[in-house]
C-alpha cells in the first residue's frame, strides 16, 4: 500500500510539470477517468446504433409490408427492396440489437463507464491496480464494436439466429444467410469482448480489494462500489464459460466437431455429426446469460442507491441489507439459469429446482425495492434529472420484476416462453433499469468527468420523453404477448387467417408500440445533444455540486491524472451520513473525523 | 433524393435552432444569477407534481388495457391443462398486480410529497431491523404460496399420460409441420434420420425403407458409384476446390452407408408393422375433444418449438433428441367459433423458436372435432397408411423377409 502510493505519487508529480501528448492523453490513456470516458464515448454511440435497428425493425411490426423510404434510405436495394424489409434481414437486425444493446451499451457501457470512473475516485486510489489493463480492456472493447458493426455489412448478412446465437441454426450457413460469415464476426467479435470484459473485471476487483485508502473499510464503501465489485466477480465467473460455448460452436462450425450437432439434414445434404446436443450450448450460454443479467442490472442499482440518498438528502435505507441483497443476487444469479430452458426437454424434475431457485431471487430484489421506498420516505428530494432516473429506476425494476414471477414459474412459463410477454418483461427489468441507471450516473458524475454542468431543463425534458416513451413501448407489449404473440415474428399477418380478434389486437398494439418507440428515440437527440455541448460550452461546474458525502466530490476539478494532489483522503466514517441530527450542514463528508462523542454508524 | 436533402436540412437547422434556445437560457442564467446545479424550488414541484401525474397516467393505461383486451387476450383456455394454468395466472396476476400499484403507488406518492420544502430536513433514518424483517419474510410467505402451487400444477401438466392416451408424432422442419399418427396400434414405428428420401420423409425404419435408402445411397443419382464414376474418369479435370467437395461428399456418403448396412444388419423385422400402419398428415392436424394427446416431437433441421397458443402448451423440437409434451382439447373447432363469434377462427400450431427466415409462416391448422366426427375421419384414413401411401407392394409378411435375411 504505502509503496504503491509513493509510486503513484511521483508518477503525478512527474506529470505535473509538462502536458500529456495528445495520443497518450486521449487514445492510449492508462487514465481511469479518460478510459472511463472513452468506454461511455463507444457505448452511446454502439446504443444509437442498436437504436436505430430496433427502429428499422419496428417499423416492419407496425406497417408490414408496407414501403418506406426510412428502411429503403438505411438498408438500400438489397436488404429493404422498394422499401420493404426483407425477412432475413429482420432477424439479422433483432440478432444485432439484441446483442449490442446486451454486451455492448449495457455491460460496456454501464460496467465498463462507471467501475472505470467511480472505483478508484470513490475508494481513494490514484488509479486502477493496473493501467495498462485497463487501457487493453478498453481497446479489446473498441476492436470488438468495431467488428459487430463490420458484421452488418458483410454480404451474406449479420448473425441472424438471435442474440442467444442457439445452434443448430448458427452452426449452419445452409439454415440461415447470416449464419455465414456475419456470425463467424458475431463470435470473434464476442471472443474479444469476453477477453476485454475479463481483464476489466480482474482489474475492478483487485483494485476495490488492494487499494482502499486509509479508513475505507468494506462496510464503509458506498453502494456503487459494491455493486461494481459483486458484478465483476460475476463476469470473472460467468464470461469464460461463455467463451467456452462459442469456441464449441466456432468447431462445430470450421472444423467439423460434433458439440452441438446430431441427426441433421438441412438444405437436402445429410450431415454425419451425431452424438451432440443443442440443449449443451443453451445450457452453457445462460450460464453466463442470468449473470449477465445482473452484470447489466447491479451497477445500476448500485448507481441509484448513491443518486437516492445523496438527493433525498436521507442515508440509504438499510446500507447493510442492501449489501447483504447484492451478494445474495450475485449468487443466486448462478443457479437459475435453467428458468431461460422449460421448455427444452430438460427433464421436468431440474425445472423445478430452478422454479424454487429463481423464485428467491425475488426476495432480496424485493428488499432492494422496499429499502429504496423507505429512502425516500420523509426525505427532503431534490429532483434532478439524475434522482428522477433513478426513481425512474425504481419503477421499471418493480414493473418489470413482478412480470417475472410468471415467468419463472415454469407452469405458467410453458404459455408464455418466447411470446412478447418475454420481451416486455426483460427489456422493462433489465433494459429500461439499466438504461436508467445509466442516464443517472452519466447526469450525476458528469461534472466529475468533465468539470461541466449539463443543462438542466434539456435534462428534464429528456427524462420526460425517455420516461414517457419506453413505457409506452414496453407496456403495450405484455399485452401482445398475452394474445400470444411469438416474439422474432417478421409478420403476424397470418393471424387474419385464424384468429381476426388477436390480429386486430396485435395490430393496433403493434403501432402504438411503433409510435412510442420513435418518439422516445428522437427524445434521445436531446440527450445527445445536451451531452456534446455541455462537454464543450457547459458552465463550469463547482467541486461538490450535489453536496453528496463520498471521496470523488473532493477531487480537485480540474481531474488531474492521481486524482488528488498531494495526500490521498482519510476516510472516517460511513458514506450516507446524510441530515445527521445536530449536525452543521446536511452532509457530512467521508473525510470529516468523528466528532468528540459522536458514534461511527 | 431530393427527400433525403430536405430531411438533412431540417436535422440541422433543428440542430441550430435548439443550440440558440440554450444559448438564450445560458444568458438569461447568467442574468439571474442561476446556478445550473441547483434545482429551484419551482422546478423541483413541478417535477415532484408530473411525477404523481404519471403515476396516475400509468395506472390509468394499464386499466385501460385491462379492459381492452384483458389478460387471456388469446381467448379462454382450450385444453384441460390450460384450465389449471389459467386458474394459476389469474392468481399470480392478482399476487403481481396488487404489489404493482402497491409499490409504484408509494413510490410516486412519496416522490411528489417528500420533495424538497425549504427549512424543512430530511429524517435522519438509517436502519430499522423490524421493518427490513418484515419485508424479507412476508415476500418470502407470498413466494412460498407461488412456488408451492406452481410446482404442484407443473408436475400435472410433464408427468405421464394415461394407457389411452393417443400418440402423434410433429415432425418439424424448415418451414413446415408434418403429423404422423400411431395408426391402430397406437405405436409410433421407429425411425432414423439416415434413412429419409423423397418417398419417405419422416424416415421411418422398416426393412424396406432400410432397402431403398441403401440403394440410394449406391445407385442413386448422386449416390456413390455415380461419384465414383465421375471421380475416376479420366476425361473430365477438375479445380482443386471441387475435386475437395466430391471427395467429402464421396467419404460422406460411404461412411452413411456403413452406418445403413450396421442398421440392416441389427434390424428386427417384427418391429416394421408399428410403422406401417402409422398416418402421415400435412397442413391440417385433427384432434378429438376430450382426448389425451401424448405428442412426440422431432426436428429434422434445426430446433422448432410447437406452441399451440388456445391449448397453452409448448415444446421445443430438438435435432437428435426426443422431446414430448401432452394436452386434452376440451372444445371443438365449432365450439370455440361460437364463443368467439368468429366463424372463421381456427385453432393453430405455430413454430415458436427462431428457425430462419421464414420462421413466421411456419404453421399447421388444428381442428378439434367432437368424438363421433374424429372417428368418422379416422375411419377415411384407414386405407391411407403409410405403407398404403409409399408402399403398397412391400406387401410380404415381416416373417418371410426375416426368413430370407437370414
Amino acid at each position: 500500500m504505502a509503496s504503491h502510493d509513493a509510486h503513484a505519487h511521483g508518477h503525478h508529480d512527474e506529470h505535473h510539470h509538462h502536458e500529456e501528448h495528445f495520443i497518450s492523453k486521449y487514445i492510449f490513456s492508462q487514465d481511469h477517468k479518460m478510459i472511463g470516458k472513452q468506454f461511455l464515448m463507444t457505448a452511446v454511440f454502439m446504443g444509437l446504433v442498436a437504436m436505430m435497428l430496433s427502429i428499422l425493425f419496428r417499423i416492419q411490426l407496425a406497417w408490414p409490408g408496407e414501403s418506406s423510404d426510412f428502411l429503403s434510405f438505411f438498408l438500400g436495394e438489397k436488404w429493404a427492396p422498394n422499401g420493404v424489409l426483407k425477412e432475413d434481414m429482420y432477424l439479422g437486425l433483432v440478432t444485432i440489437h439484441g446483442t449490442i444493446m446486451v454486451f455492448f451499451l449495457l455491460t460496456g457501457g454501464l460496467s465498463g463507464t462507471f467501475s472505470n470512473i467511480l472505483i478508484p475516485l470513490q475508494v481513494g486510489a490514484r488509479d486502477m491496480a493496473s493501467g495498462f489493463m485497463n487501457m487493453l480492456s478498453y481497446w479489446f472493447f473498441a476492436l470488438s464494436s468495431l467488428l459487430m458493426l463490420v458484421s452488418l455489412f458483410v454480404e451474406s448478412g449479420p448473425a441472424m439466429a438471435g442474440w442467444t446465437v442457439y445452434p443448430p441454426l448458427s452452426a449452419l450457413p445452409q439454415a440461415v444467410s447470416g449464419s455465414g460469415l456475419g456470425m463467424t464476426l458475431w463470435l470473434v467479435s464476442m471472443a474479444i469482448f469476453i477477453a476485454s470484459s475479463l481483464i476489466g473485471s480482474l482489474n475492478y476487483i483487485v483494485t476495490i480489494i488492494n487499494l482502499r485508502t486509509k479508513g475505507m473499510n468494506m462496510t464503509r464503501m458506498p453502494l456503487t462500489i459494491w455493486a461494481f465489485f459483486v458484478t465483476a466477480i460475476l463476469g470473472v465467473l460467468s464470461f469464460p464459460v461463455l467463451l467456452s460455448a462459442a469456441l464449441l460452436l466456432i468447431m462445430d462450425r470450421l472444423m467439423g466437431t460434433s458439440f452441438y450437432l446430431s441427426d441433421i439434414i438441412v438444405g437436402g445434404e445429410m450431415l454425419t455429426n451425431h452424438g451432440g446436443s443443442p440443449i449443451l450450448y443453451q445450457h452453457l450460454f445462460w450460464f453466463l446469460g442470468h449473470p449477465e443479467v445482473y452484470i447489466v442490472l447491479l451497477p445500476a442499482l448500485g448507481l441509484s442507491s448513491e443518486i437516492i440518498a445523496t438527493n433525498a438528502r436521507k442515508p440509504i435505507f438499510g446500507y447493510k441489507a442492501m449489501i447483504g441483497s447484492i451478494l445474495a443476487i450475485g449468487f443466486l444469479s448462478f443457479i437459475v439459469w435453467g428458468h431461460h430452458m422449460f421448455v427444452t426437454g430438460m427433464n421436468p424434475f431440474l425445472g423445478s429446482v430452478f422454479v424454487f431457485t429463481t423464485l428467491l431471487i425475488a426476495i432480496p430484489s424485493a428488499v432492494k425495492v422496499f429499502n429504496y421506498l423507505t429512502t425516500l420516505w420523509k426525505g427532503s428530494l431534490v429532483l434532478t434529472p439524475a434522482m428522477l432516473f433513478a426513481i425512474g429506476l425504481v419503477s421499471t425494476f418493480i414493473t418489470g420484476g413482478v412480470t417475472g414471477i410468471i415467468l419463472a414459474d415454469s407452469a405458467l412459463d410453458i404459455m408464455m416462453h418466447d411470446t412478447y410477454f418475454v420481451v416486455a418483461h426483460f427489456h422493462i427489468v433489465m433494459g429500461m433499469s439499466a438504461v436508467f441507471g445509466m442516464f443517472g450516473g452519466v447526469y450525476h458524475w458528469f461534472p466529475k468527468m468533465f468539470g461541466r454542468m449539463m443543462n438542466m431543463r434539456l435534462g428534464y425534458a429528456h427524462f420526460w420523453v425517455t420516461l414517457v416513451g419506453a413505457y409506452g413501448v414496453f407496456f403495450p407489449m405484455h399485452f401482445v404477448g398475452l394474445a400470444g404473440a411469438p416474439r422474432r415474428y417478421y409478420d403476424y399477418s397470418a393471424y387474419s387467417e385464424f384468429d381476426s380478434n388477436s390480429f386486430e389486437l396485435m395490430v393496433d398494439l403493434n403501432q402504438i408500440i411503433t409510435t412510442f418507440a420513435i418518439i422516445a428515440a428522437l427524445g434521445q437527440v436531446i440527450f445527445l445533444f445536451n451531452f456534446f455541448y455541455s462537454i464543450f460550452r457547459g458552465p463550469k461546474a463547482p467541486q461538490n455540486p450535489w453536496s453528496s458525502t463520498t471521496l470523488e466530490w473532493t477531487t480537485p476539478v480540474e481531474r488531474i491524472h492521481g486524482n488528488w494532489p498531494g495526500e490521498l483522503p482519510t476516510v472516517h466514517r460511513w458514506p450516507y451520513d446524510y441530515s445527521v441530527p445536530g449536525a452543521e450542514s446536511d452532509f457530512i463528508p467521508q473525510t470529516t473525523p468523528l466528532k468528540e462523542g459522536e458514534q461511527a454508524h | 433524393m431530393e427527400n433525403k436533402l430536405i430531411i438533412l436540412l431540417v436535422i440541422v437547422l433543428g440542430a441550430i435552432a435548439i443550440a440558440q434556445l440554450v444559448r438564450v437560457y445560458e444568458i438569461s442564467s447568467k442574468l439571474r444569477k442561476h446556478q445550473e446545479h441547483e434545482v429551484s424550488n419551482r422546478d423541483n414541484n413541478l417535477n415532484g407534481r408530473l411525477m404523481f401525474a404519471f403515476m396516475i397516467f400509468l395506472f390509468g393505461s394499464f386499466i385501460y388495457l385491462m379492459k381492452a383486451y384483458g389478460w387471456t387476450g388469446r381467448g379462454s383456455a382450450a385444453s384441460e391443462e390450460g384450465i389449471e394454468m389459467d386458474w394459476l395466472l389469474n392468481l399470480n396476476f392478482v399476487i403481481i398486480i396488487a404489489i404493482f400499484f402497491l409499490t409504484n403507488f408509494l413510490l410516486f406518492f412519496f416522490t411528489w410529497k417528500y420533495v424538497k420544502k425549504p427549512g424543512v430536513p430530511a429524517f435522519y433514518y438509517p436502519h430499522n431491523n423490524k421493518l427490513e424483517m418484515l419485508w424479507t419474510v412476508v415476500p418470502a410467505i407470498v413466494l412460498a404460496v407461488i412456488i408451492i402451487l406452481g410446482l404442484q400444477t407443473w408436475s400435472h401438466l410433464t408427468g405421464p399420460t394415461n394407457s389411452e392416451a393417443e400418440r402423434i408424432e410433429l415432425f418439424s422442419k424448415q418451414f413446415d409441420w408434418t403429423a404422423r399418427y400411431a395408426g391402430a396400434d397406437n405405436t409410433l414405428g421407429l425411425y432414423d434420420y439416415k434413412l429419409t428420401l423423397d418417398n419417405n420423409e419422416l424416415a421411418l425404419l422398416t426393412t424396406n425403407t432400410i432397402d431403398s435408402s441403401l440403394n440410394n445411397m449406391l445407385n442413386g443419382v448422386t449416390g456413390i458409384r455415380s461419384l465414383q464414376k465421375l471421380l475416376n474418369n479420366r476425361d473430365t479435370i477438375f479445380s482443386d476446390s471441387t475435386l475437395n467437395v466430391l471427395r467429402t461428399d464421396l467419404s460422406r456418403k460411404e461412411r452413411l452407408y456403413r452406418f445403413l448396412t450396421q442398421m440392416k444388419q441389427n434390424h428386427n423385422a417384427k418391429l416394421d408393422a408399428s410403422a406401417w400402419d402409422d398416418i402421415i398428415q400435412k397442413d391440417t392436424l385433427y384432434l378429438c375433444k376430450g382426448q389425451e394427446y401424448e405428442i412426440a416431437l422431432r426436428a429434422k433441421d434445426v430446433i422448432h418449438s410447437a406452441y399451440f397458443p388456445h391449448f397453452r402448451a409448448q415444446m421445443n423440437a430438438v435435432p437428435g433428441m426426443a422431446t414430448r409434451m401432452k394436452f386434452t382439447p376440451n372444445k371443438t373447432t365449432a365450439e370455440m367459433r361460437v364463443e368467439k363469434n368468429d366463424a372463421k377462427f381456427n385453432y393453430i400450431l405455430m413454430c415458436n423458436k427462431i428457425c430462419g427466415g421464414a420462421h413466421y409462416k411456419m404453421k399447421m391448422v388444428v381442428v378439434v372435432l367432437d368424438r363421433p366426427a374424429y372417428k368418422k375421419w379416422m375411419d377415411g384414413k384407414k386405407n391411407a397408411t403409410f405403407k398404403d401411401q409409399y408402399f403398397p407392394v412391400a406387401a410380404a409378411a415381416p416373417a418371410d423377409t426375416t426368413a430370407t435375411m437370414n
